[in-house]
């Protein structure tokens, strides 16, 4: 990529070369959905499989265990290219580091939030939720995982030069995402109960437009200092 | 006229101001204090729901509202040392985060105490425990990051962007769990009610409100000037002013 090309042909082709890699090692978008999956299995084993209960706790259990699933993810977001070189590489490019956090954060949704959103129904199955409400978690956990995506990019650029980071990066984006978790909880309570569930979602969507105009450019600062 | 300012970003000159100011700081916030503390454990009056157990209020309040004000600091020197590059500016905002994070857990530990005997429990999901709570975890992330770093400038300007991130995200967080808890608050949790306070009781709030802030002038000033020594360690002004005194 050359500092001739867009800036939106820089952010695909970022995107493109993020997604071949991801596919190349299945593994990596796999192994976070399954650990959604079992997270979710852990409620029932541990507190009671009457479906009356399991649907008070569903929202809880749905939100914390995505939360969680996708903070496991974080990791990968810049530590291989930091660690092999290739990002310095990028910001040197001469492409605006916003754009290039942005497309890989975006690139890291793809992999690891959409999925996470097409299977949340039949976690939400297992729960007990209504087929109503299964739609409502999903439309929620889309805006949800990629707000956290985006927090999490700044979390993640942050941490590029700590060694054994995982932690720590839970540590700092948790405190932050909590709006997010009350909002996503609130919207599958409502809608399990069969109300009208807009109120949380369009907060969750402000969320999201807020957290997707800022937190590139606090992340494309974090990454510059974190690989001078 | 922006001479001073520029002046304060220099460690040597920093260093001799702030020592000269700290006394002045501590004893007039010490004074304060201890009139506040007489007037509100003495003069106040009980209040008529709640006996003598609103005294804790004197301490509460205020370490409430200083683990904000300090968080506000911090984000502030973290922005201008980023900005300007200012050394001095870093040392603030390094200094702060232990500070806010005691002033957060005098209010939890207050507030608990307080709750013990006014609700029956030592916790309850109240809001503004809980945004204390997760307030007193953005402290604790700052610190875990700056502790993270090896290299001292990376680990100044990482965190200055986390205190950044963070003061746009505390009122987010603080209405947002207000709302959480408007939702799911128990019958059970009764507010304070708060009619007009009596002045016996209101002059010794002021008066502690006052103190904690210029207190933790000088607590801060201290603090700072250690972060100064720490940083400037191999500094020639270091020398002359360790061998003057």
């Amino acid at each position: 990529m050359n500092a001739r090309t867009g800036i939106l042909g820089a952010g695909l082709l970022l995107i493109e070369r993020d997604l071949r890699l991801a596919f190349r090692r299945p593994s990596q978008v796999f192994n976070p959905l399954v650990f959604f999956l079992v997270v979710t299995t852990l409620f029932p084993l541990s507190l009671s499989p009457l479906p009356s209960q399991l649907r008070d706790i569903a929202p809880g259990v749905l939100w914390v265990a995505a939360l969680l699933s996708s903070l496991l993810a974080l990791e990968a977001l810049l530590k291989s290219d930091a660690e092999d070189g290739t990002l310095e590489q990028m910001v040197l490019s001469g492409q605006p580091v916003v754009v290039l956090v942005a497309a890989k954060t975006a690139a890291h949704w793809l992999v690891g939030g959409l999925p996470l959103v097409i299977i949340s129904p039949v976690a939400a199955m297992s729960l007990g939720v209504t087929p109503a409400a299964m739609w409502v978690t999903a439309e929620g956990l889309l805006m949800g995982t990629l707000t956290l995506s985006f927090l999490g990019s700044v979390g993640a650029a942050l941490t590029i030069g700590v060694r054994r980071s995982s932690v720590l990066l839970s540590l700092l984006v948790l405190p932050l995402a909590m709006p997010m978790l009350i909002f996503g909880a609130r919207a599958t309570d409502l809608a399990i109960a069969g109300e009208a569930a807009s109120g949380p979602l369009y907060l969750l969507g402000a969320l999201l437009v807020f957290t997707a105009t800022l937190a590139p450019f606090a992340a494309a600062a974090a990454v510059r200092i974190g690989i001078e | 006229m922006w001479i001073w300012f520029h002046k304060l970003g220099s460690p040597p000159h920093f260093y001799r101001i702030a020592g000269r100011m700290t006394p002045w700081f501590a004893w007039i916030g010490g004074i304060l204090i201890a009139a506040g503390v007489v007037g509100g454990l003495v003069f106040a009056p009980p209040d008529y729901q709640q006996g003598d157990g609103f005294r804790i209020l004197y301490v509460h309040a205020p370490s409430a509202w200083m683990s904000l004000f300090t968080y506000i600091v911090m984000a502030l020197a973290a922005a201008i040392g980023l900005v300007w590059r200012m050394k001095v500016a870093h040392a603030v905002a390094a200094s702060c985060a232990p500070i806010g994070a005691a002033f957060t857990a005098c209010a939890l530990v207050t507030g608990a105490v307080w709750g013990q005997k006014m609700w029956g429990t030592w916790w309850v999901w109240d809001a503004r425990l809980t945004s204390e709570l997760i307030l007193l975890f953005l402290y604790f992330g700052y610190m875990a990051l700056r502790s993270a770093y090896d290299d001292q400038q990376r680990a100044d300007r990482a965190s200055a962007i986390l205190a950044l991130v963070g003061v746009v995200n505390v009122p987010i967080i603080h209405y947002s769990v207000v709302w959480w808890n408007t939702l799911h608050q128990a019958a059970s949790v009764s507010k304070m009610a708060r009619p007009s306070i009596a002045p016996e009781m209101l002059v010794p709030l002021i008066l502690m409100f006052f103190g904690f802030n210029i207190l933790f002038g000088a607590v801060l000033l201290t603090r700072v000037r250690g972060e100064v020594l720490l940083r400037e360690r191999s500094a020639d002004w270091i020398r002359a002013v360790l061998s003057k005194s």
